[in-house]
């Protein structure tokens, strides 16, 4: 794949991760509503999918689950600061600093989910 | 002028959220400490006005959120367009909005 000037750019990276950690996020959406509906219906079956969920890679899809929540959430921000704010020279610092920010969120997450009993 | 109130809702939506989604990732970190199961999550939300409140705004304003969000990229990269595009747009929305509602509903009522 040809890789476009434009896109060497660092906050190309910020562009392209925000969109498609939301994307990713809508789409998973539909399944985090689905399973918190089995509580109403059939809570045997929520028990059965929140065993489900100690499996290790089960747990690591979960890490990054909260990594793209945290992300985006990071990026949205630095977004929001880009379009309202004078201009900083700083945008690249502030979309590594969402980056950083991301990953410490969902290894708190993950630690918490990980160590533990 | 659609575009216009598209990206207003896009950011108030977000604004919202920016609470909510610090609220949500707390509690998962708090909830999973102990591993999950569906009583330990009922307990803590089941009759609780405050939890339906929070969540009940939480799914419709990532419904709205979501939508506008897909609009665009089905916009530039399916290269949707016109009606097609916001028949598209608006049946996400909906069935996010339900689907949420549903879910919250289901863990708080």
């Amino acid at each position: 794949m040809k890789v476009s000037g434009h896109q060497r750019h660092g906050l190309w990276f910020a562009y392209i991760s925000h969109r498609l950690s939301g994307l990713l996020l809508a789409l998973f959406l539909p399944l985090h509503f689905w399973v918190l509906s089995l509580a109403l219906n059939d809570r045997a079956a929520l028990d059965g999918f929140l065993s489900w969920t100690d499996l290790w890679y089960v747990k690591v899809a979960e890490y990054g689950l909260v990594f793209l929540l945290s992300l985006h959430f990071f990026g949205g921000l630095r977004l929001m600061a880009l379009e309202w704010l004078p201009w900083s020279a700083r945008q690249k610092t502030y979309a590594a600093t969402a980056l950083a920010a991301g990953f410490a969120v969902s290894t708190s997450f993950f630690l918490s989910a990980t160590f533990y009993g | 002028m659609i575009n216009a109130r598209l990206y207003i809702m896009q950011r108030l939506t977000a604004l919202i959220m920016a609470p909510l989604v610090i609220g949500h990732i707390g509690v998962m970190i708090y909830a999973v400490q102990n591993g999950l199961s569906a009583a330990e999550i009922l307990g803590r939300t089941q009759g609780s006005y405050f939890w339906a409140i929070f969540y009940g705004t939480f799914a419709l304003a990532v419904a709205i959120h979501a939508a506008i969000g897909l609009r665009a990229i089905l916009h530039e990269w399916v290269r949707l367009d016109g009606m097609v595009l916001n028949l598209v747009c608006w049946a996400i929305a909906a069935g996010l909005a339900g689907l949420g509602l549903q879910a919250v509903y289901s863990v708080t009522g």
